[in-house]
């Protein structure tokens, strides 16, 4: 299953990397191989089989709506790459 | 050709919880910035979703206010998308498997819309576009994020496209929203974005049921701009059919101030959302005991009483009542129907007075009245209809007290007699105030004028 | 002088009890081992100097969030990060006394299997530098066979716990899915990510699971545990059925030596009293490996994509919002991100969904199934942990199928969300070769007690012989 430049492009953009060229065409070639080997799930007739989405069989999982202290302004922007005042700034977006 | 408008509605409604969806953060309106968070609505690395167990029970009793299906299995996906107001990348959302399907809410105007789906899901941070002209995103040189509003639980609901006109859809949205208001789960107000709306369009020839492409309105704030945006935009897509071409699909944002609807997304730009099913979290599985007992917890509901007191009035003046949340107020005052109610959508919604602050009984004589006495004293007794202690009687007699110097001395007695709550008020305890009105109206006898009694009470209350 | 090398958590326990050792003192001589032989080994990212506590100290692999500790995940795109909370497992860490020594090298984002893949430089086996320590938490393994931390935590996806343990001599536990807590755990593939300890014995394990272990509120897939976790006494493996899956012993690419040592071991269990017979997984070997490399890196690209430059972390790019994104995931994610990012935004992308996660999903079903019908027929499970003994640096570097069949006797029993044992059972030329133990979901006490068992009748010298 070759997977073409245009959908590694594709991909990259859907996924927010900037891609080098290098990386656009080693990233592609080893994407082919990889789904090549995963694609092997298709051979397998599983159309009357419920899917697993979890190893255990939980369900109604749910907290008291009962508030928690919040972080302190300091906690907040402890790793913040960017502040202004008490926001987080970005590049305009 | 005679064309039909074809228009559905999806509703996003702030949930009233203390905490947000998915963590324990107070919400807060108008707190500090970014001050309601932690490191799970702000997406630090290994922090995981922990579901509200109120934003569950509160889905659930909008679904049975909608005559919804409650399912008996529903699960939340990861929808993705990269923008600064989400901070893990994705929202978390009812995809395929929301909690309510299948429902339908009836207007008025004894309609039905039917409801696809209602479902749970977490709301976006807020941003702020800085440096461009007026807070737009076009030109801004840097955008601000607050995340408070991060995680807030947010009900989706979903409408069929059935309703035919912008006036339908203006009345849906405001029964709709006095619904929720009364359910007790939002405040549905649209300046603070607990409510909010998107409106799709289309047009089709009339008679024919064929779906034709549709246009998204987005970030409608108030109920008459979506009603002018409709018919502008039905006016559009006739305008394109009838010159010969199509309408595109796609996605367009109301500008109320100058009135157009520049696109905001094109086809080109289409999102693929890659939808995963929410791996840290599990199915919910609403038990029916838990469905019944919330079954058990509606009142009755705004549609409801329109059909009820629709037989006595007519349907708009009925819909205006109950809309406005003056119905109950309506079924307690005395009087010939049709009069209470024109008075209580004209000129008493005018005064802007409480409801829950008006002795029925006395506004019923008041209006009872109301062609005996000028209409300058009319206005000013509704407006004193939220006064403690109000009684209609001695604004229909004539010798209201009027004059500074008759009530100056009674003003003073009364504050010299009350010494204590002198001293809260001055305190801070401004709320006094309505006890030393009460006071004052009852040394007249009712007669003073509240107005001049209340201006009166400030002043020295000052010193 | 205490014997890093060959102090157990246990013994250390002892120490403390007795009074003969400190927590402070025992840190002390884990941090002076370090500064003796770390610089060969670089199992540790950070050490802490001064930590809290008056048990036997602990390693933490740098995916375990501390607060007020850098914790990176062996990624340039949490360079700096500080924590200001602590996972929950750290929690219970602290509560029980543990004093931190520091957070250990990992495959970035625990993805790998050799822990080449950190943007830190990788860490060495302590049985042979020349070779890696398996991964992803190869940092942790390292430590504890090194000698430079009695027992250590690390996280298991694919094998990232087991594998390496198989690969440094060490015991290694991946307990059932949902009995430890991922609360500040850096996530991987939610649905697989799975905390537990690396330790010298069966016994420290055990031990170290009973202080992680349990529901936790912040973590929603999480329970309690059915039982109270026991410390293994028993010698012998009288009544137990033990259960040899042929696919799983027979596989291509397993070593002759690593074959022989797990085939004298099942001799072994026989001879401990077992009952031992053949079963078969007929398709969770096959497509285990299929199935895992589409839904974990499918939950790895949804679980990075917070990686974005805004609130933490390091950030890059001139220019609008989305350039800023893209620089700033470009230098900050590593080969093996990037590459499971990709591979996991393709499987979930428009039109891929139901033949890839959808799939991958039946799959898992799939394999569940027969494991359990596996296990409905024998207590525990055997094969051996890794195909190969340890191999050199950079023999896998280029390939990273070759790389991801190293998990390929790991993965199965995750996929099913079942616990698996890794107990050293002997040298293949001079490399420690790994056991895998796999029992019923919520059976780590009969692990431990079956792994117990052959630990004693085993008799592994943990302490790399050019060390002893
Ligand atoms: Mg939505
Ligand atoms: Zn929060």
């Amino acid at each position: 299953m070759a997977i073409t430049r245009d959908e590694v492009l594709h991909v990259a953009r859907l996924a927010r990397l900037a891609l080098t060229d290098e990386e656009v065409e080693r990233l592609g070639s080893q994407l082919s191989a990889i789904l090549e080997a995963v694609g092997k799930v298709a051979e397998l007739d599983l159309a009357d089989v419920e899917p697993t989405s979890h190893p255990l069989d939980l369900a109604n999982v749910s907290a008291d709506d009962e508030s928690r202290p919040s972080l302190s302004a300091d906690e907040v922007f402890a790793n913040a790459p960017d502040r202004e005042d008490d926001f987080f700034r970005v590049p305009p977006a | 050709m005679k064309w039909a408008p074809v228009i559905g509605l999806e509703i996003h409604i702030h949930l009233k919880t203390k905490t947000k969806m998915f963590c324990r953060c107070e919400l807060e309106y108008g707190a500090e910035e970014n001050s309601r968070t932690c490191p799970v609505c702000l997406a630090h690395p290994g922090t995981l979703p922990v579901p509200n167990a109120r934003a569950i029970e509160m889905t659930i009793l909008l679904g049975h206010a909608l005559q919804c299906e409650v399912v008996e299995r529903s699960v939340f996906h990861r929808k993705h998308y990269f923008y600064p107001d989400l901070p893990k990348g994705y929202q978390i959302s009812q995809y395929d498997q929301p909690l309510c399907v299948n429902g339908r809410f009836a207007l008025a105007d004894g309609s039905e819309v039917g409801i696809t789906r209602a479902h749970l899901e977490e709301d976006a941070a807020k941003n702020v576009h800085m440096g461009g002209s007026g807070g737009r995103i076009a030109g801004a040189d840097r955008t601000l994020v607050d995340y408070n509003r991060a995680g807030t639980p947010l009900v989706e609901i979903v409408t069929e496209p059935d309703l035919r006109s912008s006036e339908q859809a203006k009345r849906f949205l405001q029964l709709l929203r006095q619904t929720v208001v009364e359910l007790g789960i939002s405040d549905a107000e649209m300046e603070k974005g607990s409510l909010r709306f998107d409106v799709n369009v289309s047009i089709r020839p009339e008679g024919s049921d064929e779906l034709r492409t549709r246009t998204e309105l987005k970030n409608m704030n108030s109920f008459n701009f979506a009603a002018k945006g409709i018919e502008r935009e039905i006016k559009r897509q006739i305008g394109i059919y009838e010159s010969g071409g199509e309408v595109e699909q796609e996605t367009l944002h109301f500008d109320p101030g100058n009135e157009s609807a520049p696109p905001l997304r094109s086809k080109e730009e289409a999102q693929d959302y890659r939808y995963l099913p929410e791996p840290d979290l599990v199915p919910l599985v609403p038990g029916r005991e838990l469905v019944e007992r919330l079954r058990g917890e509606l009142p009755e509901l705004p549609g409801a009483r329109i059909a009820r007191l629709a037989d006595e009035l007519d349907t708009d003046l009925a819909e205006g009542l109950v809309t406005s949340g003056r119905d109950r107020l309506f079924e307690q005052v005395p009087g010939e129907r049709r009069a209470v109610a024109n008075v209580l959508m004209n000129q008493w919604a005018a005064t802007g007075v409480d409801p829950a602050a008006v002795d029925a009984d006395e506004l019923g004589k008041l209006i009872e009245a109301r062609d005996r006495i000028p209409r300058a004293a009319f206005t000013e007794a509704l407006e004193a209809t939220g006064e403690p202690g109000f009684e209609a009687e001695r604004y229909l007699a004539d010798g209201q007290i009027e004059a500074t110097a008759d009530l100056e001395p009674l003003v003073e007695h009364v504050l010299a007699a009350n010494p204590s709550q002198v001293d809260d008020y001055r305190g801070g305890k401004e709320g006094l105030l309505g006890f030393f009105v009460g006071q004052v109206m009852k040394e007249t006898g009712g007669r003073a004028n509240p107005k001049l009694v209340n201006e009166l009470l400030r002043e020295k209350l000052k010193a | 002088m205490t014997d890093t090398l060959r102090l157990t958590a246990e013994e250390a326990m002892g120490l403390i009890e007795r009074s003969e050792a400190s927590g402070a003192e025992l840190h002390r001589a884990y941090l002076d081992a370090i500064g003796e032989r770390d610089g060969e080994l670089h199992a540790y990212l950070t050490t802490v100097e001064a930590a809290e506590g008056a048990g036997v100290p602990i390693a933490l692999k740098d995916v375990i969030s501390t607060k007020g500790v850098e914790t990176t995940a062996g990624s340039k795109i949490l360079a700096g990060y500080k924590p200001v909370f602590d996972s929950t497992v750290a929690a219970c860490c602290k509560e029980a006394g543990l004093p931190l020594i520091g957070k250990t090298n990992l495959d970035e984002f625990a993805m790998g299997s050799s822990t080449e893949n950190s943007a830190y430089g990788p860490t060495r086996n302590p049985w042979d530098p020349e070779r890696v320590p398996g991964g992803s938490s190869g940092g942790s393994a390292a430590a504890v066979a090194g000698g430079l931390a009695p027992w250590a935590l690390g996280s298991d996806t694919g094998g990232s716990i087991k594998q390496p343990a198989a690969l440094c001599g060490l015991v290694g536990l991946r307990p059932t899915y949902g009995t430890v807590s991922r609360y500040g755990i850096v996530a991987f593939a939610s649905s697989l990510d799975q905390v537990g300890p690396l330790t010298k014995t069966v016994r420290d394990a055990a031990f170290l699971y009973r202080i992680i272990a349990g529901r936790d509120p912040l973590d929603s897939t999480t329970v309690d545990l059915p039982e109270p976790v026991e410390l293994p006494e028993t010698e012998d493996l009288k009544g137990l059925r033990i259960g040899v899956p042929r696919e799983l012993n027979e596989a291509e690419g397993i070593e002759p030596g690593v074959s022989e040592a797990v085939q004298r071991a099942i001799e072994l269990c026989r001879e401990l009293g077992a009952e031992v017979g053949e079963t078969t997984l007929p398709r969770s070997v096959e497509f285990g490996m299929p199935c895992y490399y589409l839904i974990a890196p499918s939950e790895a690209s949804s679980n990075l994509a917070r990686y974005d430059g805004v609130r933490y972390g390091p950030r890059s790019g001139k220019g609008d919002i989305r350039e800023m994104y893209m620089q700033t995931r470009d230098e900050g994610f590593g080969d093996e991100p990037k590459r499971r990012i990709m591979l996991g935004t393709y499987a979930l992308s428009a039109g891929y969904y139901d033949a890839f996660y959808g799939q991958a999903q039946k799959v898992r079903t799939v394999i569940r199934d027969e494991f359990a019908a596996a296990l409905e027929q024998f207590d525990v499970l055997i094969s051996p942990t890794s195909p190969t003994v340890a191999f050199p640096l950079g023999a896998k570097t280029e390939n990273p199928l070759a790389m991801y069949l190293s998990d390929v006797l790991a993965i199965p029993p995750n996929m099913a969300g079942l616990p698996g044992l890794s107990i050293p059972c002997g040298l293949s030329e001079g490399l420690p070769v790994g056991l895998q133990l796999i029992g019923p979901q919520f059976s780590e006490n009969l692990l431990f007690r079956t792994g117990h068992a052959l630990e004693r009748a085993i008799g592994f010298d943990f302490v790399p012989e050019r060390l002893r």
